[in-house]
C-alpha cells in the first residue's frame, strides 16, 4: 500500500463503520424515548384507573390506521434497499417517495386527531385539564409529549428520506454505494418501532 | 479491510413480514376489547415486542448483521429494562406501604 | 512513495485556509482536541472565579460579600460550569480527541466532521449556559435542577436546562465517534488486548455517554416544557411526582460521575507503566474493570436519594450495589500500586499528578463509601461532607488526571518541553492548597454544616477560614502551572519524539505529529507496555 502517503488516503470508505455509527445513534434515540416510557409506566402504575379512563378519549380507529400506514412505510423503506441493491433505480426512488407519502398521511391523521382534542379543550395547560382528576391530566400530558416527540421524529425522518430520494436521483446512492440509504431507512424504522409501542400503551388500555 | 457485500433480502420475504405485522396489529386491537384483567398489558406488550423483533430482524436487517451488533442491541434492551425494574423497586414498595 | 509530499506538523498545516478559519473549520482530531482544550480552560477558570467568590463569602459568618440570592446563583453556575463544561467533556473531548487515534495508530477518528459538529454544539451549549449570567435572573436551583423548585422559580432555568440538553448531545456524539473509532480504526495487528488502557477507559466511558445521556436529555426537556406550558409532570400540586424527577436525573447523573472518572483512571493507567518502566500489572483486570464500573455504575443512582423518601427496600438495594461498584475501582488502585512496586520510578510532573490523583481519589472514594452507607448518609446528606467528597473525586480525581494528561502529552502536542523543575513546584503548591481547601470541608460537614447556604453558625468559623485560605493557595498553584506551561510553549526546548520513553504508538511519531499522524501506518506486534 504505497498510496498511504497521499493526504487523501484517510478518506477511505468504511460502510460498516457508517452503519455502526447509525445504530449507536438509534440506541440513544431509544433511550430518549425510554425515559418517557419510564415516566409513563410509573404514572400509570400510580393511576391505573385514570389512565384507562383517559385512554377512552383516544380514537382507536385513527390510531390503528396510522399504525398500518407506518408499517407500510417501513416496508417500502426496506424494499427500496433491495431495489437499489439490484440496481433498479427507478423502483427504489418510487419506493422512497411512497415512504415519504406515508409519512405525510400519518401527519395529516395526527393533525386531525390533535385538532379534535384541542376543540374539546384537551391540551396542555387548558382549563379542562386543570379541572379533571390529576391522573387523567397526566395521561393527556404524556399523550401529547410522547406523540409530539414522535411526530417530530416523523418529520425529521421524512426530511432525511427526501435527501435520500435526491441522492438516488443524482446517483450518489447507487447499487455500489447505498449505506446512506440504509442509514436513512434505519432511522425510519426506528420511528416505526417506537410507534409500535406507543399505540397499545396510549390507545388500547381500557 | 475487506468488506463482504450486504445480504440482499428478497422482496417476497419482506412482504410476508409486513403481512404478519398487519395481522398482529389487528390482533392487538381485537384483544384490547377482551378483558384479561391483569394480563391485558402483558398481552399488548408481548405482541408489540414480537412486532418490533420482526422489524428489527428483517426490515432493519439485524438478522444479517454481525454478531457483535446483535449483542449490542440486546444489551441496550436489557439496560433499558433494568432501568425500569430498578425504578419500580422504589415505587412498588413505596406505594404498598401506603405513603 | 510520495517523496514530494510534505509532511507538515498539524500545528502548521492549515490545509490551505487562513488564520482562525483554519482552526474552526478543521476536521483534524488534534486541532479539534485543542479547540476543546482552549475553550474548556476558559470555562474552567470562570468556574474557579465563581468558586473563589463563594469561598470569600464564606470566610466569616454573616454576609461578607454577596446577597443570599446571588450566592444561590453562584453555586448553581459554578456547578453547571464545572460539571457540564469542564469535568464531563474534560478528558475525553480534549485528550481523547488528541490521543485516541494516535494510540490506536489511526489517521483520525471515524467521523471527523461529526467531531467538529460536537465541538460546535459544546460551544453553543456553553454560550447558552453562560448567557444566564447576563440575561434574566441567573438560575438558583443548584446544578441538579431538582423539581418542583426548578419548575417554579422565576429565574432563568429554562435556558440553563436547554443548554445542558445541547451539551448532552455534544457528549453523545463524541462517545459515538470513539466507539466506532475503536471498533473500526485500530492499526493492523492491534488486537483488543494490545490496546493502550486509555482507549479501554474511553471505550467504557463512551458507552455510558451513549446510554445514559439521552435519559437526562429527555428529563431536562420535560422540565423545560413543564415551565413553558405549565403541565404538571413533576409538580406535586399538579399531580406529578418530584421523586420521579430525581430518579430520572440520577439515572444519568450517577453514570455521569463515571464519565468523569473513568477517563481519568485511563490516563493514570497509561502513565504508571511509562514512569515506572515496568509492564503494567494486571492489564486485563484493569481493562475489564473499566467495563465493570461502567456497567454496575449504571445501577447505583438511588444512593443520591436515600433521604428523598424512597422506599426502604429500594434504599437497601441501592446501598448494596453502591458497595459493589467500589470493587472494580479498588482493583485498579491495587494494580497501579503493584505496577509501581519494584519499578524504577521517574518522578516527573505527569507521574506526580498521577500519584496526586491516586491519593486524592482514595480520599474521595473512601468518603464516597461513607456516603453510600445508608445509615451514615442520613446524617451527612446535604452537608459540607458531601461538598468535600465530590471535590476530592472531581477536582482531586478528574481534575488532577486532566493536569497529568496535560503534562504528559504537552510535549507531544507542542513539540516543546516545559520547565520540569517549576512544573514540579506548581504541583506541590496546588496539591497542598487543595487539601487545605477541602479537608476542612469534610470536618465541618461532620460537625453538621449544611451546604448551599451563604451563611453559617459561628462554631463553624475556623474550618471555613482555613478553607478560604486554601482556596487562595489553589489559585496560586493554578496560575503558577499555567505560567509554566505558557513559558514552555513559547520558549521550551525541543522535546523530541519520545521525551518520556513511552512505548505506545503516540510516541513513535513526530512531536508535534503530522496532520496524518503517521507517515506510514504502524503494524503492531506486541502489547503496549512491554518494558524489558
Ligand atoms: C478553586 C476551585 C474551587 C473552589 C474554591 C470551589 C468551591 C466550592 C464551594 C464553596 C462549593 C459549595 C457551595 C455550597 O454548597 O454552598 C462548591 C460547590 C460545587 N463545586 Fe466547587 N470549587 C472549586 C472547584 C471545583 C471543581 C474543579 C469542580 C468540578 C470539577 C467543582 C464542582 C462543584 C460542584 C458540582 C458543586 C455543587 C454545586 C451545587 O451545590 O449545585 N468545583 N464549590
Amino acid at each position: 500500500m504505497n498510496t498511504n502517503n497521499s493526504p487523501s488516503a484517510h478518506v477511505h470508505r468504511d460502510d460498516e463503520a457508517q452503519k455502526m455509527g447509525m445504530w449507536f445513534f438509534l440506541f440513544t434515540e431509544l433511550l430518549l424515548f425510554g425515559g418517557l416510557f419510564l415516566v409513563y409506566s410509573i404514572y400509570r402504575f400510580k393511576n391505573p384507573d385514570a389512565f384507562a379512563h383517559g385512554a377512552k378519549e383516544l380514537n382507536v380507529v385513527l390510531g390503528a390506521i396510522n399504525t398500518i400506514v407506518l408499517l407500510t412505510s417501513s416496508l417500502t423503506a426496506a424494499l427500496s434497499i433491495t431495489a437499489i441493491q439490484k440496481g433498479q433505480k427507478k423502483l427504489a426512488l418510487g419506493l422512497v417517495l411512497f415512504t415519504i407519502f406515508c409519512a405525510l398521511i400519518f401527519l395529516v391523521n395526527k393533525y386531525f386527531e390533535w385538532g379534535h382534542k384541542f376543540e374539546i379543550g384537551i391540551y396542555p395547560g387548558s382549563d379542562l385539564l386543570r379541572a379533571i382528576p390529576r391522573g387523567e391530566a397526566l395521561f393527556f400530558v404524556l399523550y401529547y409529549f410522547m406523540t409530539g416527540l414522535h411526530a417530530i421524529h416523523v418529520i425529521v425522518g421524512a426530511i432525511i428520506l427526501g435527501f435520500m430520494a435526491r441522492y438516488i436521483q443524482t446517483g450518489l446512492i447507487n447499487s455500489d454505494y447505498y449505506v446512506l440509504l440504509e442509514n436513512g431507512a434505519l432511522y425510519w424504522h426506528l420511528v416505526d418501532l417506537i410507534w409500535i409501542f406507543l399505540f397499545p400503551l396510549l390507545y388500547l388500555i381500557h | 479491510m475487506e468488506e463482504h457485500k450486504s445480504h440482499i433480502i428478497d422482496y417476497l420475504t419482506q412482504i410476508k413480514v409486513w403481512v404478519a405485522l398487519v395481522i398482529f396489529t389487528l390482533i392487538t386491537v381485537a384483544t384490547a376489547e377482551v378483558d384479561f384483567a391483569m394480563l391485558t398489558v402483558a398481552v399488548a406488550l408481548t405482541i408489540a415486542s414480537v412486532k418490533s423483533i420482526l422489524v428489527l430482524l428483517y426490515f432493519m436487517h439485524l438478522k444479517f448483521e454481525s454478531r457483535i451488533l446483535n449483542l449490542f442491541v440486546i444489551v441496550v434492551m436489557l439496560v433499558f429494562l433494568a432501568m425500569i425494574v430498578f425504578t419500580f423497586f422504589d415505587y412498588i414498595f413505596r406505594l404498598s406501604h401506603g405513603s | 512513495m510520495g517523496e514530494n509530499v510534505q509532511h507538515l506538523s498539524f500545528l502548521q498545516d492549515n490545509g490551505g485556509k487562513k488564520g482562525i478559519l483554519a482552526w474552526i473549520t478543521t476536521t483534524d482530531h488534534k486541532r479539534i482536541g485543542l479547540l476543546y482544550f482552549y475553550s474548556l480552560t476558559v470555562f474552567f477558570l470562570m468556574g474557579v472565579v465563581l468558586g473563589i467568590l463563594m469561598r470569600l463569602e464564606l470566610m466569616n459568618p454573616g454576609k461578607d460579600l454577596v446577597e443570599p440570592q446571588t450566592y444561590n446563583s453562584l453555586f448553581t453556575l459554578h456547578g453547571v460550569i464545572m460539571i457540564f463544561l469542564f469535568v464531563i467533556p474534560g478528558i475525553p473531548a480534549v485528550f481523547g480527541n488528541i490521543a485516541l487515534p494516535l494510540l490506536l495508530g489511526a489517521r483520525d477518528v471515524a467521523f471527523p466532521k461529526l467531531n467538529l459538529l460536537s465541538w460546535y454544539l459544546y460551544i453553543l451549549g456553553a454560550l447558552m449556559a453562560l448567557s444566564t449570567l447576563l440575561f434574566g435572573n441567573a438560575p438558583d436551583t443548584g446544578w441538579t435542577f431538582y423539581a418542583p423548585y426548578s419548575v417554579r422559580t422565576g429565574t432563568n432555568v429554562t435556558m440553563a436546562v436547554l443548554a445542558a440538553f445541547i451539551l448532552g448531545f455534544s457528549s453523545i456524539l463524541t462517545g459515538l465517534n470513539f466507539i466506532v473509532t475503536i471498533h473500526r480504526m485500530r492499526a493492523p495487528g492491534m488486537t483488543w488486548f494490545r490496546m493502550p488502557l486509555f482507549s479501554w477507559a474511553l471505550y467504557a466511558t463512551a458507552w455510558i455517554q451513549l446510554l445514559a445521556t439521552p435519559v437526562v436529555g429527555i428529563t431536562l426537556l420535560m422540565i423545560a416544557v413543564e415551565r413553558m406550558l405549565g403541565i404538571g409532570l413533576f409538580d406535586p400540586s399538579l399531580g406529578g411526582d418530584p421523586i420521579l424527577y430525581q430518579h430520572l436525573f440520577w439515572i444519568y447523573s450517577h453514570p455521569a460521575v463515571y464519565i468523569m472518572i473513568l477517563p481519568g483512571m485511563g490516563v493514570i493507567s497509561e502513565m504508571i507503566p511509562v514512569f515506572a518502566r515496568r509492564r503494567i500489572f494486571g492489564y486485563k483486570a484493569i481493562a475489564y474493570s473499566s467495563l465493570a464500573i461502567a456497567f454496575i455504575g449504571y445501577f447505583v443512582w438511588g444512593h443520591h436519594m436515600f433521604t428523598s423518601g424512597m422506599s426502604g427496600p429500594a434504599r437497601v438495594i441501592f446501598s448494596l450495589l453502591t458497595f459493589l461498584v467500589a470493587v472494580p475501582s479498588a482493583i485498579k488502585v491495587f494494580n497501579w500500586v503493584a505496577t509501581l512496586y519494584g519499578g524504577s520510578i521517574d518522578l516527573k510532573p505527569p507521574l506526580l499528578y498521577a500519584l496526586g490523583f491516586i491519593f486524592l481519589f482514595l480520599i474521595g472514594g473512601l468518603t464516597g463509601l461513607v456516603n453510600g452507607a445508608l445509615a451514615a448518609d442520613v446524617h451527612i446528606h446535604d452537608t459540607y461532607f458531601v461538598v468535600g467528597h465530590f471535590h476530592y473525586v472531581m477536582f482531586g480525581g478528574t481534575g488532577f488526571a486532566f493536569f497529568a494528561a496535560l503534562h504528559y502529552w504537552f510535549p507531544k502536542v507542542y513539540g516543546k518541553m516545559y520547565n520540569v523543575k517549576h512544573a514540579t513546584r506548581a504541583f506541590w503548591v496546588l496539591f497542598t492548597g487543595f487539601n487545605i481547601l477541602y479537608f476542612p470541608m469534610l470536618v465541618v460537614g461532620m460537625m453538621g454544616m449544611p451546604r448551599r447556604y451563604y451563611d453559617y453558625l459561628p462554631q463553624f468559623h475556623i474550618p471555613n477560614l482555613i478553607s478560604t485560605f486554601g482556596s487562595w493557595i489553589v489559585v496560586s498553584g493554578l496560575i503558577y502551572m499555567i505560567v509554566v506551561l505558557i513559558q514552555g510553549y513559547r520558549k521550551g526546548t525541543p522535546a523530541g519524539k519520545n521525551p518520556w520513553g513511552g512505548l505506545t504508538l503516540d510516541w513513535q511519531t513526530d512531536s508535534p505529529p503530522i496532520t496524518e499522524n503517521f507517515v506510514e501506518l504502524p503494524i503492531v506486534t506486541e502489547g503496549p507496555y512491554e518494558y524489558k
